[in-house]
This record gives C-alpha cells, structure tokens and sequence, in this order.
C-alpha cells in the first residue's frame, strides 16, 4: 500500500478498539467486512440507497457505504453483531423474531441497527402534521423513518409491528401491536382527498 | 475509484490554505463518496471539513446562524428551525433518509451535484461532467420524466436535488464562504477571504457552462448559512415525489404567505424544487400575488405568470402542470 494514500486509524467497533492501516478508499462497510470479519453489515447497493449497510457511528445511524474509514478515525461503531448483550437478543431482534419481521434477512441487520438509531431521534418527520411536537410513533411515523431501508421481499407490515412492540417508555401506542391493520396510515395521500376519492360513486 | 491522499482541516484558514487544484472538500461524503465511487469526480486530496466549520446553530440579531457542518438532521430537531421557520425544517425532513440525514452536513446539501442520470453515468456524454462532449438528455429516445422545465438550454437540462436549497431560497438566506486569504485579499474581499452569497443566487443556471453549479469559485468553502429574522404569516414546504418517501422531488415548492391587516398579501415567496438547474425563485408568480387580497383566481394567474415560458422537454410536460397545481393548492392552504 502506497503510503500517501494510506492512513493509521482507530475506531472502537462495539466496544472494541481497533487499530488499523487503510487505503483511503476503503469505506466503513468494507473495513468491517473485509478488514475485521464482521459480515453481520451488508452490502446492498453500496451507493447509500437500500440501508442494508446501516450502522452506528457514535450513536447515530448512517450508511456504512457513504462513509469513509479514514474520515471516522476516533469513532464508534456499533454494528448487528455487537446489538446483542450478556442476557441475550437485543429486544429488537427478539421482536423481529416473534412479529416474523423478514423473508430472506438480508435486509435485517440494516433494519434492526436503523431501527435502534431510529428510537433515539427526537423531533419531528416528514409526516409530522405539527413540527413543534415530537410525536407518538405511530405506524405512519415508523414507516417515515426506516424508508432509508428497504426490504425486497416486502416484510415491511411485520417490521412495524416488531418496532412497534418495543417503542421506549412514553412512545408505547394506545393500541396492541396485534390492532395494526395491514397498510394502514400510509401518509399519502393526504386522508381527507382519499375520502373524497371514495365517496364518488 | 482513484487513489487520493487525506487530510484533516482544524480550521477555514486551514482548509482553504490546504486546497488545491484536483482537491476537494468533504463534508457527510453522502454525494461525494458516492460519485467518487462512480468515476463522476475523482479527486486526488481530500479534505475533510467537518472539524474545520461550526456544526452549532445560533440565534442572533433576530435571525439565526447555521454551521456548514451542522448535520441535516440537527437542523430539522433544532427547536428554533421547526418553530420559526418550518418551511425549512420540513424541506430537510423531506430530503432522502434518517441515515443520511444525520451524516449529510448543510454544506454539503448546497453544494450536491445533480442526480440527472446521465451526468451519473460516465460512459455518457455530459457537458456538466465533461464539458463539450454534448448532453446525452437532450438526445432522441431520453428519459426526460425528471429534467428541468425552466430555465435550461440545449446543453443541459438538468436539475438541482436538494430541499433545502429550495428553502433557503424563499427565505432569503445568505450564505458565508472563504477563500485563501491572499487571493481574496487581492480581489478587495475581507481580511479572512470571506463575502456573502446571497439565496438565491448562490446556484446557476447552466447558460453557457453547466459544468458549473454554484456562483463559488474553486477552492472557496462554505462556512455557514445566515436565516433574516422569521418572515410573518404562514409558510410550508411541500415535494412531490413518485413515492411517498425517501425520493428526490418530481416538482416541491417552498411558500410563504402573509396577508395584512387590510386583507391584502404583504408578503410572499415562492421558490420550486426539481423544475431547474438552480432552485427557482418564482418573482413572477410573487409579484401577482403581493399587494391584493388572495384568491385562488389570483393564484391561478401567479402560476400562469410564472409558468408561461416553462419549455418542457419530451417525457416532462407533466412538471408545468404539477408546478401550477402546487403554487395554487399551497397557497390557498396558507390562506389564514
């Protein structure tokens, strides 16, 4: 390796620290999964459009894809292998297990690390009808907030309801999880044109 | 992708001073890394700005001063941002995803290239990507669904992707870049390089040099974006998309109406997203509007006086219509 386009880094990668040479291309992704062996992160579209390859730098969700090493030299990374502790399964993932979140999984680790930074966000979204307010994660709010991963299988009824069953204290909804009806509160279009569209004969 | 060496900047002196010509600065890296990965650009140094500009927004003489490394989605949480000025929040809210949001920085959001799929693809010509090898969007049998429709030219017809430029425009934002000192000095600017670009203005549209987006020079960084004090009455932002999420604009407007005691339109803005090479300040439309009392008939003529010279390509005719609906539903919402 060149040593002008190489660059000493380290990054602790779930708890551990780590010390390593890098060509200044690598990205985050591949540092995990060619450089440390940790192939839990995935590589989908490698262009920061599927979210497969989410992880969290210092806490907050980004693709692994878009970012480079050399540039997270001191961070944090958590990644779908370090989301389990000493008790077992990171409630999440025991929540994609029982609301029987997925299809083939490839998507999965992206969705349960997206979905852990995602339960962290304060503020509002896209389909926040008041911006001043942080709102209830209903199903609607869920599905604005996890659309940077996608799901090719289409599992996405069975992950709202996983991350629904473990909203943090204070987020819980009004109603069980089981009350969700398939494709509900789709934000668009907006609920008072819908209604005008079925009323017509 | 090319190799380049890397480089830290502690400072805007710092990072300006390191720049050079094939350089280029890194913010979140959500476009850059990603059109290094395609060959559309290929630096050889980069520099990495995050630790070199504020990421802090701070209140100040009524207004408010935005970091160029604050993160998109600390822009759009920020208390202050969603309760005065929320056309603002709502366009970040409404650009790409939760994870890039909380990597892409406000700099890096103004300066993202186009998403016009032929500049993205290097084995097509692109008077952007390659100046004079020609405009594959312009060729017969093109996909021109989500072109420009305004303010374009036989050499590119692309668009600008971002949100909140769009919002930046309609709130008369202005935004502080620096340069290396020496040469700024030379030019009359001030001691630390820097001047102010005004919203709109900081975008181009393609004239005779596409392959230049914005009205800054090379090597010039940008520092921060200044928001004037809120402007009264109501504003949004709204973007059409082909789904509901996660999607860059087929057209999205920016609005502001504020309508005085007399029952008369005292101010608005209008600036539309995904119709032009720059975000577009719709001045005809606003100056319809401004000094009568609204309607929708009024509103109805903004749209036509600002639509009149739109000249859509083959595939996006449907951009003009979509413009007028959204400059007249809007505006009617933020009726008081």
């Amino acid at each position: 390796m060149d040593s002008a386009y190489a660059t000493r880094i380290t990054v602790t990668v779930n708890g551990e620290p780590r010390a390593v040479a890098i060509d200044n291309r690598t990205s985050v992704l591949d540092l995990l999964r060619e450089r440390f062996g940790l192939t839990g992160t995935k590589k989908g579209c490698d262009h920061g459009q599927c979210g497969a390859c989410t992880v969290l730098a210092n806490g907050r969700r980004v693709n692994a894809c878009l970012a480079l090493a050399v540039a997270y030299d001191g961070a944090s990374i958590q990644t779908v292998e370090g989301l389990a502790g000493p008790g077992g399964l990171h409630p999440l993932q025991g929540a994609f297990l029982r609301h029987d979140a997925f299809q083939c999984g490839y998507c999965t680790p992206g969705q349960l690390c997206s979905a852990v930074g995602m339960l962290t966000e304060a503020g509002p979204s896209a389909v926040t009808a008041d911006l001043t307010e942080d709102p209830p994660l209903t199903p609607g709010e869920i599905r604005e907030r996890m659309s940077g991963n996608l799901c090719r299988c289409g599992a996405y009824v069975n992950i709202v309801r996983a991350i629904s069953s473990e909203l943090p204290p204070g987020g819980e909804l009004a109603d069980p999880v089981s009350a969700i009806p398939l494709g509900d509160t789709a934000p668009y279009p907006p609920a008072g044109r819908q209604q005008e569209q079925e009323a017509r004969p | 992708m090319k190799q380049f060496t890397f480089a830290r900047a502690g400072s805007p002196a710092d990072a300006t001073r390191q720049f050079r010509n094939g350089a280029a600065y890194l913010g979140g890296g959500t476009n850059l890394v990603d059109l290094m990965r395609l060959g559309v650009t290929a630096p050889d140094h980069v520099i990495d700005v995050t630790g070199a500009v504020s990421d802090e927004i701070t209140a100040h003489d009524g207004g408010l001063t935005i970091g160029a490394g604050v993160r998109n989605s600390d822009l759009s949480s920020h208390p202050l941002v969603r309760e005065r000025y929320p056309m603002l929040a709502r366009a970040v809210l409404n650009g790409a995803s939760g994870q890039i949001r909380n990597a892409a920085t406000v700099g890096g959001n103004l300066l993202q290239r186009t998403r016009c799929p032929y500049f993205q693809d290097v084995s097509m010509p692109c008077n952007k990507r390659s100046p004079g090898s020609g405009c594959q969007a312009t060729a017969p049998g093109a996909d021109t669904a989500n072109m420009a429709v305004l303010g374009h030219t036989p050499f590119c017809v692309a668009t600008h992707p971002s949100d909140l430029a769009v919002a930046l425009t309609a709130l008369n934002a202005r935004v502080r870049v620096v340069s290396q000192a020496g040469v700024s000095q030379a030019r009359g600017m001030a001691p630390d390089g820097g001047r102010w670009v005004d919203m709109p203005g900081l975008h181009r549209l393609p004239g005779g040099a596409p392959d230049h987006d914005t009205v800054l020079r090379p090597g010039e960084l940008i520092t921060e974006v200044e928001l004037p004090p809120p402007a009264g009455g109501r504003q949004t932002y709204r973007k059409v998309r082909e789904r509901a999420s996660f999607a860059f604009a087929l057209v999205s407007i920016a609005a502001l109406l504020d309508v005085g005691p007399d029952g008369r339109v005292r101010d608005c803005r209008i600036a539309l997203g995904g119709v032009a090479h720059a975000p577009w300040r719709a001045l005809a439309a606003e100056r319809v509007v401004l000094g009568v009392p609204p309607a929708a008939e009024v509103f109805a003529g903004a749209a036509e006086a600002e639509l009149r010279y739109a000249h859509p390509l083959a595939g996006n005719a449907y951009k003009v219509t979509l413009a007028r609906n959204l400059i007249t539903t809007v505006l009617e919402e933020l009726i008081p």
